[in-house]
C-alpha cells in the first residue's frame, strides 16, 4: 500500500507540471484554435534560460523560472506577431505546419549553440531535499514545482473567469468578429494569449532544471503530452487540463511502475484514445 | 442652401464585397444626427454588406465612409466603436457561454469606470425588464427574443452616437417584432441616431423616418419613409400590394 501510495504521489506531481504545460497550449488551443506545435520547444528553451542563469550567474531555478516565464511570454508574443497573425483565417493546417518548423527551427538552433548534451545544475536550493511522511519520501523540488503549477493555474483560470481581460479572451475565442464590434482589439487579445500560453509553459520549464536534465530533446514528449492533455480535458478547457494532466501523470507513474518502464508511454496513450473514443470533445468539451 | 447641420454619417460611393469581389456596386447614403434610417431590401441585396463596411468588420473595395467628419474606411471595428458606432449584427452574435450580465460588461468594453457600466446596465434594465430578472443567465439559454433585446442592450451600452441594427426581426414572432420596433422608435426619440436594416420593409419604414432601397448592391429609390410607402414600385416589390 505504501508503495502504491508513493508511486501515486510521484505521478501527481509530474503530473501538475503535465497540467500547468498543457494550460498554456489549451489557452492558445482555445482561443485561437491554433495548435501550437513548438510547445515543447518553448518549453525546453525555458529550461534552457534557467540553467544559463544558474550556469553563469549562480541564480537558483526557484527564481529563474520568473525569467523563464517572462522570456517565453516574448517568444510567444513574438511568434503570433511574426508568424502566426498571418495564418489566421487560412486553413488550420497552415499554423500547424508553420508551428511545426518554427519547432524544428529551435531545436536545432540550440542543438547547434548548446550541442546535444544533457546539462544539470547542481546546488540548488532544493536539489536532493525530501520530506519523510511515515514511509512516504517527497522529493522538495518536484513537490515545489507542483505547487507552483498548481498555483499558476489557480491564476490563469482566475483570470480567464473573472476578469474584464478573461471575459474578452473568452469572447474572442467565441466569436472574433462580435468582439470587436464591442471594442475589442482582438489582435491584442491574440498577442497577449499566446504569451501568457507561453508563460504558462515557460514558468514551468524555468524550475524544471532542479531536477531535470536540459537536453534539446527534453521539450518533444512534454509537448506531446500536453496535446493529449488538451484533447482529453476538452479543448479550451482549463480545469480539463488539469484533471487530464494529474491524469496522465498518474498513470504513467503506476505504468511504469507496476508494469514495465517501457510501457509507461502505451498507457497514457491507450488513455487518451479510450477518453477520446467515448467523449470525443475530451472530458470538459463543448 | 446648404443645410445646417451635418451629416453624422456619409457614404460615398460604396464599393464593397468579400475576397475581391463586390456585391455592392456604388452605394451613397447619409444619415443626420437624430434621425432613424432604414435601408430595406430583398435578402441577398447588399444591405448587410453596406453594414459591415461602415461598421470596420470588411474594408470599402471603393468610395468613402465619413463619420462626423473623420474617414473612417480603413479603421478596424473596434476603432470605429470607440468613435461611437454600435453595430448589432445579423443573427444577433451574443456571447452565448457568457450570463447575460458579462454580455453587457463585454459591451461596455471600452468604458473604464465599473461605476458607469453598472448606471447603465441599471438604465437598459429600465427598457428590458426581462434582461435584469435574467442577469445571471447563461446568454444562450434565452429565448429568440430576449437574445435579440441582450443584443440591442449590448449595443446600447456603450451610448453610441449611432445605433446600427442588422435585421433585427430575423426569427422572431410578428408580436415580437412588433415590440422591438417600438422600443427602437422610444431609443431613437430619447436622442440616439438609428440606421436600420430590414427585410420586413413595411415595420421598418412605419418607424423610419427616412428610408433607402437596396437591390442588387445598388441604391434604387431614396426619400421620405412615407414617399416610399406610397411608392408604386415599393408597393408592388416589397409591400405586396
Amino acid at each position: 500500500m505504501e508503495t502504491f501510495l508513493q508511486v501515486l504521489i510521484d505521478g501527481m506531481l509530474s503530473g501538475m507540471l503535465y497540467a500547468l504545460v498543457a494550460a498554456g497550449l489549451c489557452l492558445i488551443w482555445g482561443v485561437m484554435d491554433v495548435i501550437n506545435f513548438a510547445h515543447g520547444e518553448y518549453l525546453m528553451v525555458a529550461m534552457y534560460v534557467s540553467y544559463w542563469l544558474g550556469f553563469l550567474l549562480n541564480i537558483d531555478p526557484l527564481v529563474s523560472t520568473i525569467a523563464a516565464g517572462a522570456f517565453i511570454f516574448l517568444l510567444g508574443a513574438l511568434t503570433y506577431k511574426l508568424i502566426i497573425r498571418f495564418t489566421i483565417g487560412k486553413p488550420g493546417l497552415v499554423a500547424l505546419l508553420a508551428t511545426f518548423g518554427l519547432a524544428v527551427l529551435i531545436k536545432n538552433l540550440c542543438m547547434n549553440q548548446f550541442s546535444p548534451n544533457f546539462r544539470i545544475i547542481s546546488n540548488t536550493w532544493l536539489g536532493g531535499k525530501t520530506i519523510h511522511l511515515g514511509g512516504l519520501i517527497i522529493a522538495v523540488p518536484q513537490l515545489t514545482a507542483g505547487i507552483l503549477a498548481l498555483v499558476v493555474i489557480g491564476i490563469l483560470y482566475w483570470l480567464v473567469n473573472n476578469t474584464r481581460f478573461g471575459w474578452a479572451v473568452q469572447a474572442t475565442a467565441m466569436d472574433r468578429d462580435a468582439a470587436e464590434l464591442v471594442g475589442i482589439n482582438t489582435d491584442r487579445i491574440y498577442v497577449l494569449v499566446f504569451g501568457i500560453g507561453g508563460a504558462c509553459v515557460g514558468i514551468g520549464g524555468g524550475i524544471m532544471p532542479s531536477y531535470l536534465a536540459v537536453h534539446p530533446e527534453v521539450g518533444s514528449m512534454f509537448g506531446l503530452i500536453a496535446f493529449v492533455c488538451v484533447a482529453m480535458g476538452g479543448f479550451g478547457s482549463i480545469p480539463g487540463a488539469l484533471l487530464s494532466g494529474l491524469l496522465v501523470g498518474v498513470v504513467e507513474a503506476l505504468a511504469g511502475f507496476y508494469i514495465a518502464p517501457v510501457f509507461k508511454y502505451i498507457a497514457v496513450f491507450g488513455l487518451y484514445l479510450a477518453v477520446i473514443f467515448i467523449r470525443p470533445k475530451g472530458i470538459f468539451g463543448w | 442652401m446648404a443645410p445646417l447641420i451635418d451629416p453624422i454619417l456619409t457614404v460615398s460611393d460604396l464599393h464593397a464585397g468579400y475576397d475581391g469581389a463586390p456585391v455592392v456596386f456604388g452605394v451613397s447614403l447619409q444619415v443626420m444626427p437624430g434621425e432613424l434610417v432604414a435601408i430595406v431590401g430583398a435578402n441577398g441585396a447588399g444591405k448587410t454588406t453596406t453594414m459591415r463596411s461602415i461598421c470596420g468588420l470588411i474594408h470599402p473595395l471603393k468610395g468613402r465612409i465619413l463619420f462626423e467628419g473623420h474617414d473612417i474606411s480603413e479603421m478596424p471595428a473596434h476603432e470605429i466603436l470607440k468613435l461611437g458606432i454600435s453595430y448589432v449584427p445579423e443573427g444577433r452574435r451574443i456571447f452565448g457561454k457568457l450570463s447575460v450580465r458579462k454580455n453587457l460588461y463585454l459591451g461596455a468594453y471600452t468604458e473604464k469606470s465599473h461605476i458607469e457600466v453598472k448606471r447603465r446596465m441599471e438604465e437598459l434594465f429600465e427598457i428590458f425588464p426581462v434582461l435584469r430578472a435574467r442577469a445571471n443567465q447563461v446568454a444562450e439559454t434565452l429565448s429568440g427574443g430576449e437574445q435579440q433585446m441582450l443584443a440591442i442592450a449590448r449595443g446600447l451600452i456603450s451610448k453610441p452616437k449611432l445605433l446600427m441594427l442588422d435585421e433585427m426581426s430575423l426569427g422572431l414572432m410578428p408580436t415580437m417584432v412588433e415590440k422591438m420596433m417600438a422600443t427602437i422608435t422610444s431609443i431613437n426619440r430619447a436622442g440616439a441616431t438609428v440606421l436600420l436594416v430590414e427585410q420586413m420593409v413595411q415595420e421598418a419604414l412605419e418607424i423610419a423616418h427616412r428610408g433607402y432601397v437596396i437591390q442588387n448592391g445598388k441604391i434604387i429609390q431614396q426619400g421620405s419613409a412615407s414617399q416610399l410607402m406610397d411608392s408604386e414600385e415599393v408597393r408592388k416589390a416589397y409591400l405586396g400590394m
